[in-house]
């Protein structure tokens, strides 16, 4: 009764409209400022490598150490792992939790595919003496795609983290929430590999 | 009291879930992975068989698919429309739009007229440097 009384009392006080109209869920969108703020770091390292990608120091070229098939493998494995978590979200909204993590585990596997052949073509990047310190070029090449390869590392982190709490946990509304945040995540890391493999390994391969 | 207003709201949640604005059907994912295949294809193409008369028309056309690509991804992945979360998240998409091409082009902008005042040698005498 005391309670409603001030309630009551502070509906009188408010000086704002209560119809105003409110996100539906404040996380998603949260979360997508997030992202939004993540594609402002990698406009600033696009922008870094727009400006020193034709700096060689006398050294290789973009054109000279490009593999463009391990790319193009890398580009699939990326697209495939973007409609398997869509195929595990729709699974998801059915509340079939083993579909789910299936289709979860094969996103992780394309994930851990993606970046095994990274780290491969990293590795022969600097055996050939081609490393981060070789030239302008191959510096910003590497932070831009090393920063790419680590959120993709973070993501996969992130999605086994998540398949443990639904095999533990089913999937109630709240971990529906946590499976759509890693979605847009996921999602986004496709659109900024997009960006790498036309404007750097394309474009660096053509001149 | 209060259980009441949390039930309501948890089935509130629920409902939204249920209705699922910003949640993608089979339909829609099995377009975006077709139009994105296709998207990624052409310009590994264009530029592996050298297709165009030019580097020059490779380039432009590889930038161009790729911003083509990007918003089948937006659409068809992120399901991105102008009325989600009541436009806001529309609203941070395009502000951040201006501040990437601002970031973008005005770096550029720049550092090319530095180089061009610094009379910075020319990438094929910077290979006779010793």
């Amino acid at each position: 009764m005391a309670h409603a009384q001030t309630l009551t009392e502070a509906d009188d006080t408010r000086f704002y409209t209560t119809e105003e109209h409110h996100p539906e869920n404040g996380t998603l969108l949260g979360f997508w400022i997030y992202l939004m703020s993540d594609c402002l770091i990698f406009a600033v390292l696009f922008a870094c490598y727009a400006v020193l990608g034709r700096n060689y120091a006398a050294g290789p070229s973009g054109a000279d150490l490009f593999d463009l098939p391990i790319v193009a493998v890398n580009t699939a494995l990326l697209l495939f792992s973007s409609i398997t978590y869509g195929f595990a979200m729709i699974s998801a909204q059915a509340k079939k939790v083993k579909p789910t993590l299936a289709w979860l585990a094969v996103t992780g596997l394309l994930g851990l595919g993606f970046l095994s052949l990274e780290l491969y073509e990293f590795n022969h990047l600097i055996h050939e003496g081609a490393g981060p310190q070789r030239s302008a070029f191959l510096s910003s090449f590497f932070v831009l795609v090393g920063t790419h390869g680590l959120h993709v590392t973070f993501g996969t982190i992130w999605l086994v983290t998540l398949m443990v709490q639904v095999a533990k946990r089913g999937l109630g509304v709240e971990m529906k929430r946590r499976l759509m945040c890693l979605s847009m995540f996921w999602h986004f890391l496709d659109v900024i590999w997009i960006g790498v493999f036309s404007f750097v390994y394309l474009l660096g391969v053509l001149k | 009291m209060s259980a009441a207003s949390h039930d309501a709201h948890h089935a509130h949640d629920d409902h939204e879930h249920g209705e699922g604005g910003a949640h993608g059907t089979l339909k829609d994912y099995v377009i975006g992975f077709v139009l994105a295949v296709i998207l990624t294809a052409i310009p590994f193409w264009l530029v592996m068989a050298d297709v165009l008369p030019s580097h020059q028309m490779t380039a432009v056309a590889v930038m161009g698919l790729a911003a083509i690509q990007v918003i089948v991804h937006m659409i068809y992945f992120l399901h991105m429309n102008s009325r989600s979360e009541g436009g806001w998240t529309m609203l941070a998409l395009v502000f951040t739009l201006i501040v990437v091409v601002i970031t973008l082009a005005g770096s550029l902008w720049v550092m090319h007229n530095l180089d061009t005042h610094m009379m910075a040698p020319m990438p094929h005498e910077m290979r006779e440097v010793p």
